[in-house]
C-alpha cells in the first residue's frame, strides 16, 4: 500500500510545519480562544457543567480540526506538488497518508494543549474508567482528520474553498461526533458505559479509512 | 418516447387525485391523533419516494465510478436533486404533524434524524457540484455519494442506540395499521412515485439539454476568435 | 384541522417551486439556444 513514500513525506511536513511555525502559533491561540470563548458562552461554574463538557470539548476539537485541516494542501497547491505525485509512479495512498498522519499529529498537539485548560476551567474530573479518554480522544480525532484531509482534496478544486470543507464535513461525521461526544460524556459522568461508542467508532475509523484509500486516487486525479 | 410523456402525466395526476381522496376521505379517522394522523399519508409515502431516489443515486454513482458512463452521472445528479426535493417535504411535514399531536415541533426520533442527516449529506452533494470547478465533477460527486452511503448504516445505529438511552416521542408511532389505511398510504406512495419518475426524467432532459448548450458554447468561443464569420 | 391543510399544502408547495425552478431554467436555457442558433445562421 504505502510505497515507503509516506513517511518521508510525512516527515518533510512536520518538519516544515515545525520550522514555519505560522500555522504552529496561529492554532495554538486559536485552541486558547476557542476555550475561553466557550468558557464563557457555557458557565462552567454550573453542576451541569459535566453533562456538557463533552460536546464542549469535541465541538472546539472540531473547529480547530477544520482550520487546520483547511491549511492542508495549501502548500502542495502553491508549488504544484500535487501535479508531481500525479506523474510519479508513488501510489497516491502514500501521499493521502503522509497528508492525514500529518493532519493528525497537529491535531492530537492542539487537543493536548486545550485540554488541560478545558479541565482547569471547567473543574472536570472523570467520574468512569478515565484511561479510556485518550482512546477516545485517538478514535474520534482520527474520524475527523481522515475525512477531513479527504474531503479538503477534494475541495482544491471548488469555488469558496475554505467553506466547502466543513460543508462536506461535517454532515457525514454526524455519527462520529455523536460517538465522540457520548462517550467522553458517558466516562465524565460515568453513569453509563461508553463500550458501544468506541465500538461504533471503530468501525467508523475502519470503513472511513479503506473508503478515502480506496477513493483517493480518483480525487487526486481530478483536474 | 415522447408521446408517453404526456400519457404519463396524465397517470399521475389520477394517481395523486386518488390517494388524495384516499387520504382525506376513505382512509378511517385514527383513534389517539385525530385528523392530524392523515399527513401520514404524505409523509411517509414522501420518504420512501425520496429514499428509493437515493438508492437509486447511490447505484448511479458507483456505476459512474466504474464506467465513467454520462448517463449514470446524469440519473445520479437527477436522482440527487429530486430526492432532496422529497426529503425537504418529509422534513417539513414532520413538525406539522409533531406539533399538535406531541406538542414539539421537532424530535431526534430515529427516523426523523436520520432523514435529516441524509438531506443534510444530500445537499452537501449538490453543492459539490454547483461549487466545483473541476473537469471531473461527476467523479468527485460520486466519490461523495460513496461515502454517503457508507455513512448511513453508522448513523442508523449511533442514533438508535442514543435513543435508546435518552427515549424521546416517535413521529408516526409504531403498532399495527389499518388495512384501509394501508391501502390509502399505497396509493399514495404510487401517485408519489410517479411523481417523481415524471419530475426526474423532465430534469434529466433539461440537464441533457443544458450539457448540449455548454458544449455549443464552447465551441462557439473557440471558433470565433478565428473570424471565420 | 388547520396543520393538516398546512402539511398538504406545504407539500404541494415545495414540489411547485421546484418544477417553477426547472420551467424557468428550460425557458433561459431555450433563449441560449436561440441567440446561438442566430449567430450560427
Amino acid at each position: 500500500m504505502s510505497s515507503g513514500l509516506t513517511t518521508p513525506t510525512l516527515i518533510k511536513d512536520l518538519r516544515l510545519e515545525w520550522r514555519s511555525k505560522d500555522a504552529i502559533n496561529s492554532m495554538l491561540f486559536f485552541a486558547l480562544l476557542v476555550v475561553v470563548i466557550f468558557s464563557f458562552a457555557f458557565d462552567p461554574i454550573a453542576e451541569e457543567s459535566r453533562q456538557i463538557a463533552g460536546g464542549l470539548v469535541w465541538v472546539a476539537f472540531l473547529f480547530a480540526a477544520v482550520v487546520a485541516l483547511n491549511q492542508t494542501w495549501a502548500r502542495e497547491v502553491r508549488n504544484a506538488v500535487l501535479d508531481a505525485y500525479r506523474v510519479s509512479p508513488a501510489p497516491p495512498n502514500s501521499l493521502f497518508l503522509a497528508k492525514a498522519i500529518g493532519n493528525f499529529i497537529f491535531v492530537c498537539v492542539l487537543e493536548a494543549l486545550m485540554t488541560p485548560l478545558f479541565i482547569a476551567f471547567y473543574n472536570l474530573r472523570a467520574l468512569g474508567a478515565a484511561y479510556l479518554l485518550p482512546v477516545v480522544a485517538i478514535l474520534g480525532t482520527w474520524a475527523l482528520v481522515v475525512n477531513g484531509t479527504f474531503f479538503a482534496a477534494m475541495s482544491l478544486r471548488t469555488r469558496s474553498r475554505e467553506i466547502m470543507l466543513p460543508l462536506l464535513l461535517f454532515p457525514i461525521s454526524i455519527p462520529a461526533v455523536l460517538a465522540m461526544v457520548s462517550a467522553t460524556s458517558a466516562i465524565l459522568t460515568g453513569e453509563y458505559s461508553p463500550k458501544f461508542w468506541i465500538v461504533l467508532l471503530v468501525a467508523y475509523d475502519v470503513v472511513f479509512t479503506t473508503g478515502c484509500l480506496l477513493l483517493f486516487d480518483t480525487v487526486l486525479n481530478a483536474e | 418516447m415522447k408521446r408517453a410523456f404526456p400519457i404519463f402525466g396524465v397517470v399521475t395526476a389520477v394517481l395523486l387525485s386518488y390517494g388524495l381522496y384516499q387520504a382525506l376521505v376513505v382512509a378511517p379517522t385514527e383513534q389517539t391523533m385525530g385528523e392530524v394522523q392523515r399527513i401520514f399519508y404524505y409523509h411517509v409515502s414522501s420518504a420512501w419516494t425520496a429514499f428509493l431516489l437515493f438508492l437509486i443515486n447511490f447505484v448511479a454513482s458507483i456505476v459512474y465510478l466504474v464506467r465513467r458512463n454520462t448517463k449514470a452521472d446524469i440519473i445520479a445528479l437527477v436522482t440527487a436533486e429530486v430526492g432532496v426535493v422529497f426529503c425537504t417535504v418529509v422534513l417539513v411535514t414532520g413538525p406539522i404533524w409533531a406539533r399538535p399531536v406531541w406538542g414539539i415541533w421537532w424530535t431526534w426520533d430515529l427516523r426523523l434524524t436520520l432523514t435529516l442527516v441524509l438531506w443534510l449529506i444530500y445537499v452537501s452533494y449538490l453543492m459539490l457540484r454547483r461549487f466545483s470547478t473541476s473537469g471531473q465533477t461527476p467523479l468527485l460527486a460520486a466519490a461523495l455519494s460513496v461515502f454517503g452511503a457508507l455513512d448511513v448504516p453508522l448513523v442508523y445505529f449511533s442514533i438508535w442506540y442514543f435513543r435508546t438511552q435518552h427515549p424521546q416521542p416517535v413521529v408516526g408511532g409504531g403498532g399495527s395499521i389499518d388495512p384501509r389505511m394501508m391501502h390509502a398510504l399505497l396509493m399514495n406512495w404510487a401517485a408519489f412515485l410517479c411523481l417523481a419518475f415524471m419530475i426526474s426524467w423532465s430534469r434529466y432532459r433539461l440537464e441533457r439539454l443544458r450539457r448540449e448548450v455548454e458544449e455549443m458554447q464552447g465551441l462557439e468561443a473557440l471558433l470565433e476568435p478565428r473570424g471565420v464569420r | 384541522m388547520t396543520y393538516l391543510y398546512a402539511a398538504y399544502a406545504a407539500t404541494w408547495l415545495i414540489h411547485i417551486t421546484y418544477l417553477g425552478i426547472l420551467a424557468r431554467r428550460y425557458a433561459r436555457l431555450k433563449k441560449e439556444i436561440e441567440s446561438l442558433q442566430k449567430k450560427s445562421v
